[in-house]
């Protein structure tokens, strides 16, 4: 069992390894399959250990090494393997393999092909850290891990600028979240004295603790965690950096800023559930900044033209359904949906990434259009994810969201509305983005339409395995008999489940939000599909439509209200502050300069006048011990 | 002490007062190194001289004792400066330390 963690856990590390100082004399093509053969070789150990824990239910922590110990607290590299773990680990280094081999054929074209594939191995590396870890601190490490990775990709065409500062837009928003995650980790250290998962859980369920429970501590804790959170997986007000963050590769996008690193943040709340469940109020937060991203970020993507924009703020949009669920308490719901949503969403990007392939760097869904006849299966693994994403039954989309959806209706009736409406404008967005792509005539150049072509078998056939799995994905968590809340109940034991009955309320929802997503698509059918509408440019939008274009300003808002006074306080502090302190500190070396020009005088290298000196000085020293000391 | 009853300790101690005062000056006014060194001798055996006389005042032997080491230093400083001195004339001809000026600041 010890060698199978060490592969899962390794073997990114030594891909990342060799492709770092070996990749460029590898070739092109074994740096690929090496980069893709680590990360199934994880996967395989993860199904290895998922069947394990499947079938005797016990999780365990893997000891590697110690690391420090201060004071009591004691942090050791040591990882945790228990249902949630084991579950995300499959599906990271799962989708992580079809990337993978993706990319093999999407980034051939790539130079730096070998960089390529060492980040990405490494960010599988700090992926399984973050996900495996069994304190918060090596959870930690892996979170800043990740965040690294994602902006060295992000800006991995580094010769464009506008992208370089998207990669810095990323890191740097994701510094604001991570500091917040660093100060809650100090206040659970403080409280706890342990970052251990289990210690702290078995700490906060002690009856001594309940009893001297200091409410506003712990409350103020699961905020910063919650800030931290955000960050990662772009919530308002940290949800800007993501959209931006598309400048990566598609591959990039889907595996990092789709699949499986912006669902960090709902893994660590769901690992932290016994502390978010002492906290409604911040669960309150969680629930009512959920739904707000969730609804904000559809909306601004109801007007997007890039296809991969519409996408990125898809995916915000379904994020904040996810905390959604979050705050409501219902873990393994939002659970589902990341699962899913990894499901389906991979395969949006990867068919976008695959239409851009075909397209030549085109990404304006302006100039495209009627492509299904000559990308069938792009066009048809796409399709499937798009009805997922949207919610008709019975694709996996359906079940998860409408399990968010039952679970607010249950709770909270206004968060119920806010979600149904955001679930109604992803299915007009998305079915939007596959009329406009795929149905009527090509609009683009001749020379392009020259080129068209169906993308080579090693783009395809992820495509369809993930579209399989966004197909049946909701298999495992069927309402009324759900695999996945049987198999995540040792992850909640300290509460009470009722399950969701199936009842008539649960049936109307079902059709309510089903026919929600048919009335999206049939806005969206006789816009783009029976009057063959187009998106007009830019400079020609007014109104709602033109708030909605610029993303409600927030990125003008924020420029105005933060980096424009940093940069006020910044340039005062060069012009005035460090103008008078380098004046300072020069003056004074300036005077010990002087001071020493004319000092220097003094040593003239006459030996003669080094000793009447010398002399001289004994005698009135002698002068005054012996006689004008004595007379006083 | 039947030598302090012949001659008294005060007389001792003028002598090598004059002595020292001897060497200091001779120290500040020849340009000679040769005979600067000579009168850094004669102001060490000064101290030398006094050291005995007050280790036979207090019948306190461990000032003659030091005044051994005094002299060991003194032939030691003696052979290293006149080697430096030897190798100061084979470079500019002469031992005069008014021409020893290359060090100004």
């Amino acid at each position: 069992m010890n060698t199978t963690i060490l592969l899962l856990l390794f073997t990114p590390l030594v891909g990342f390894l060799i492709n770092t100082f070996f990749g460029k004399s590898l070739g092109k093509t074994i740096s690929g399959v090496l980069g893709t053969t680590a990360i199934v070789v994880s996967f395989l150990c993860a199904i290895c250990l998922f069947s394990q824990i499947n079938a005797n239910g016990k999780s365990f922590t893997f000891h590697l090494a110690d690391w420090f110990s201060i004071g009591n607290i004691k942090i050791n590299f040591s990882f945790l393997f228990d249902q949630l773990s084991v579950l995300w680990l499959l599906f990271v280094t799962g989708i992580g393999s079809l990337i993978h081999l993706y990319s093999i054929s999407y980034m051939h074209e790539d130079e730096n092909m070998h960089k390529f594939f060492s980040y990405l191995n490494l960010f599988v590396f700090f992926m399984i850290a973050l996900v495996a870890g069994s304190n918060l601190l090596i959870m930690f490490i892996g979170w800043e891990g990740v965040g690294l990775c994602s902006y060295l990709l992000i800006g991995f065409w580094y010769k464009n600028q506008d992208y370089n500062d998207a990669a810095k837009k990323a890191f740097i928003m994701n510094r604001i979240g991570d500091l917040g995650f660093l100060i809650g980790i100090f206040i659970l250290g403080y409280i706890f004295n342990s970052l251990e998962f289990s210690e702290i859980a078995k700490g906060i369920n002690s009856e001594v603790f309940l009893k001297t429970i200091d409410l506003p501590l712990l409350s103020l804790a699961a905020l910063c965690l919650f800030i931290g959170a955000c960050g990662k997986s772009a919530q308002l007000p940290l949800a800007t950096w993501l959209p931006d963050a598309m400048a990566g590769p598609t591959p990039v996008s889907a595996l990092i800023h789709a699949a499986t690193m912006v669902t960090a943040g709902i893994f660590m709340i769901t690992r932290m559930n016994f502390l978010f469940d002492l906290t409604p109020d911040i669960q309150n937060i969680i629930a009512i900044v959920g739904a707000i991203t969730a609804i904000v970020a559809a909306s601004i993507g109801l007007v997007q033209n890039d296809i991969k924009k519409v996408l990125a703020y898809s995916t915000v949009s379904q994020l904040g359904l996810m905390f959604l669920a979050l705050g409501l308490g219902a873990y393994e719901v939002a659970v589902f949906h990341v699962i899913t949503h990894a499901f389906f969403k991979a395969c949006l990007f990867l068919g976008s990434g695959s239409v851009i392939h075909a397209l030549h760097g085109e990404q304006d869904m302006r100039n495209m259009g009627g492509l299904r006849k000559v990308m069938p299966i792009t066009f048809w693994t796409m399709m499937i994810s798009t009805l997922a994403i949207s919610g008709i039954f019975p694709f996996s989309g359906f079940w998860s969201k409408d399990e968010i959806l039952m679970t607010a209706f249950h709770t909270n009736i206004p968060l119920w509305v806010v979600g149904s409406i955001a679930s109604i404008m992803t299915a007009f967005y998305m079915f939007r983005l596959m009329y406009l792509t795929f149905f009527n005539d090509f609009r683009g150049t001749e020379e392009q339409k020259h080129h068209l072509h169906e993308s080579p078998a090693l783009i395809t056939i992820p495509l369809v395995i993930l579209a399989t799995l966004a197909a049946i994905g909701g298999a495992i968590s069927l309402p009324g008999n759900s695999w996945l809340n049987h198999y995540l109940a040792p992850l909640f034991a300290h509460k009470s489940h009722e399950a969701h009955t199936l009842g008539t309320t649960e049936y109307t929802l079902m059709a309510v939000a089903t026919l929600g997503a048919l009335l999206g698509i049939a806005i969206a059918y006789s816009k783009y599909l029976m009057k063959k509408e187009i998106p007009v440019v830019d400079e020609e939008v007014q109104g709602l439509h033109k708030v909605l274009s610029n993303k409600y300003y927030l990125d003008e808002i924020y420029m105005a209200s933060i980096v424009k006074p940093i940069y006020v306080i910044s340039n005062f502090a060069k012009n005035y502050v460090e103008k008078f302190i380098s004046t300072a500190v020069i003056g004074i070396g300036g005077a010990t300069y002087a001071l020493s020009i004319k000092g220097k005088k003094i040593q003239n290298g006459n030996i003669g006048v080094y000793l009447f000196a010398f002399i001289f000085g004994m005698v009135g020293f002698l002068v005054y011990v012996f006689i004008i000391r004595d007379v006083k | 002490m039947n030598i302090l009853e012949h001659v008294g300790i005060g007389n001792y101690i003028t002598l090598s007062a004059l002595l020292f005062c001897i060497g200091a000056f001779g120290l500040l006014y020849r340009r000679n190194a040769i005979i600067m060194f000579m009168s850094i001798e004669i102001m060490l055996n000064a101290v030398n001289l006094l050291l005995v006389a007050f280790s036979s005042y207090h019948e306190d032997p461990s000032g003659q004792v030091f005044v051994f080491f005094t002299m060991a230093v003194a032939a030691a400083e003696v052979a290293v400066g006149l080697a430096i001195l030897v190798s100061v004339f084979r470079n500019i001809g002469n031992i005069d330390i008014d021409n020893l000026k290359n060090l100004k600041g």
